[in-house]
């Protein structure tokens, strides 16, 4: 499957509140929306699109185990998220819900100008359009790719429901 | 083969030694659920799942939004009563006991060799009494819910060994600030850290509890401390007996061992907006502080009140702060009663609130308003976590915040009598 859309170039450390404030948490998911990176980038819910793609630094998603910051991200149509590196939670926390996130060697070192990206989900090649700079993508462990495959934990659970 | 203490808790579990790198799906010993159990439920319940894998190991504890800030949170929490009772929990404690980690230990639901899961990042603070514990989301808790096992990358580990006498009014949390500032938010991504080394037999466990807890604030997976002495009369205390053995074998392989002599540590503060933002408290001395913290699953503890009981005693908040108290369970707030503390807290000003989350992670009660200062024993100074995103925290021990809120700017706790 290959992923396509406007980079959304991040840093490092990019935190779950930065995501998704703490004190938005128990509203719904279109509200949450509202609120995703409000304090760092407020254009970034005006101008996303579905399959735009995060791409950021290390530790991405550090902070709190709270499943609406990869929810949010997906809900607002997010294709997948390249990192250098990921913080532990969210990282399961994505796969979990089904949004494709791959550890990329370099991929910060991307230029911020970038526009269009790609992504094939299956070799983990990444193409930068206006330059062809290559990055590739750390294979996912095999227990991520069943649940990615399933349909994240939602698909698993209802496997399990029918025995 | 020589191992670690998560090569061996990862081991005693798949009933074969495994290594460090290898995934395994092992058995949970304990699921512990805030309010977060509803979002797992509600999973459940969309399967066709009817139960719970099994009731007496899944621990539900309401401590995010206690008390119920708004109508949605207060039907949340209808809702979480209802699926408790249903799934026929034995350890369900509803509001009444505090902030779900404290309750944890508190009631001998976290012992040494345990594996748990939790819906709280915060999660891994069981790893001071050497239970291999780690926060995951609530889907993941769902599937835990309904089978009792989870998928594990056995970790790395690192091994912290800390060494010397701790100076005055200098405490575990300046030991987690300093080793944040020192070697980054994710120096420990994906892996377990061991305390070891000569101070930790001079840690009770409240202090240990501090450590394991902001392990997460360096990426850590776990954060383990070997049982001893001081294991053993705890657990004794919370009613536990036959206590598992686990520490680490001589030549365990570790990533690396750092060794840190805390002789020469002074008091540390995490400046806005990352944990590990780190300098020495007299760098930043004197700047305002609006709001003063003192609670939370970091340092709401007994020895965390008695100590800026101890500075406070007797003095006054300064008139242009407000310091509010959180204490971390029902217990603490007891057992702080009894002692005194909480009357001498009070005589100074400080606003006494029942055990909860509090405005840590910006919930309810206590949030900052836009160009504020607030010094708090927490653990995360994220931008926009506790109230505007304008709003500026600064994270210390409990001596620094008292020695602050006297003084009503940031203040290094050795220059108060």
């Amino acid at each position: 499957m290959i992923i396509q859309g406007k980079a959304w170039i991040f840093g490092n450390n990019i935190d779950t509140d930065l995501i998704v404030p703490g004190q938005y948490l128990m509203a719904t998911l279109e509200e949450q929306a509202k609120h995703v990176f409000e304090a760092i980038e407020p254009s970034f819910v005006r101008n996303v699109k579905a399959g735009d793609i995060i791409v950021a630094g290390k530790n991405f998603g550090c902070g709190s185990s709270r499943e609406m910051a990869p929810q949010v991200l997906k809900h607002l149509g997010i294709g997948c998220i390249l990192a250098e590196d990921f913080a532990r939670i969210f990282f399961r926390n994505a796969i979990a819900v089904g949004l494709p996130s791959l550890t990329v060697k370099g991929i910060s070192e991307i230029d911020r100008g970038v526009d269009q990206i790609s992504v094939s989900l299956d070799s983990g090649r990444v193409i930068v359009k206006s330059t062809g700079q290559e990055f590739f993508a750390s294979p996912l462990p095999e227990k991520m790719r069943e649940i990615i495959n399933a349909g994240g934990i939602d698909g698993i659970l209802k496997d399990l429901a029918k025995g | 083969m020589k191992q670690t203490m998560v090569e061996k808790v990862f081991s005693r579990k798949a009933g074969k030694d495994v290594r460090a790198g290898e995934y395994v799906v092992l058995p949970v010993d304990r699921a512990m659920c805030h309010e977060g159990f509803l979002l797992s439920c509600a999973k459940l319940i969309a399967s066709g799942i009817t139960k719970v894998w099994d009731p007496d190991k899944v621990v539900v504890v309401l401590d995010h939004y206690v008390p119920a800030p708004d109508v949605r949170m207060a039907d949340a929490h209808v809702k979480i009563r209802k699926m408790a009772k249903q799934c026929g929990l034995k350890h369900y404690f509803g509001e009444r006991e505090g902030i779900c980690h404290q309750v944890m230990v508190e009631k001998g639901l976290a012992r040494p060799g345990d594996l748990i899961v939790g819906t709280d990042s915060h999660t891994c603070t069981y790893g001071g009494l050497a239970a291999a514990s780690t926060g995951i989301g609530t889907s993941e808790m769902a599937y835990v819910l309904a089978t009792g096992d989870l998928w594990f990358l056995v970790p790395n580990s690192i091994q912290i060994m800390l060494n010397g006498k701790l100076p005055d009014r200098v405490y575990s949390k300046d030991i987690s600030l300093a080793l944040a500032g020192r070697f980054g938010s994710e120096f420990a991504q994906y892996r377990s850290i061991e305390f070891t080394g000569d101070l930790v037999k001079n840690l009770s466990i409240d202090s240990r509890l501090v450590l394991s807890n902001m392990s997460v604030e360096f990426g850590a997976k776990f954060g383990l401390f070997p049982v001893d002495g001081v294991t053993h009369d705890y657990m004794k205390s919370v009613g536990q007996q036959d206590i598992e053995e686990l520490y680490p074998d001589n030549g365990a392989q570790y990533e690396y061992t750092y060794k840190f002599d805390v002789g020469n540590l002074e008091p540390m503060i995490a400046l806005p907006h990352t944990v590990d933002n780190v300098k020495p408290v007299r760098e930043v001395a004197g700047e305002k502080v609006d709001q003063v913290l003192l609670g939370s699953c970091t340092n709401g503890r007994l020895e965390d009140l008695r100590i800026a009981a101890g500075i406070m005693k007797g003095k006054e908040v300064a008139p242009s702060v407000r310091m509010y108290v959180y204490p971390a369970s029902r217990q603490v707030m007891l057992q702080a009663m009894d002692e005194g503390i909480m009357q001498t807290l009070s005589a100074s000003g400080a606003i006494i609130c029942s055990a909860s989350c509090g405005p840590c992670f910006g919930s309810q009660g206590g949030l900052l308003g836009s160009g504020e200062v607030c010094i708090s024993s927490t653990n995360r100074n994220f931008k926009g976590r506790m109230g505007s995103p304008d709003a500026k925290v600064f994270l210390a021990s409990p001596a620094t915040i008292a020695a602050s809120a006297l003084t009503g700017k940031i203040t290094d706790p050795r220059e108060v009598a």
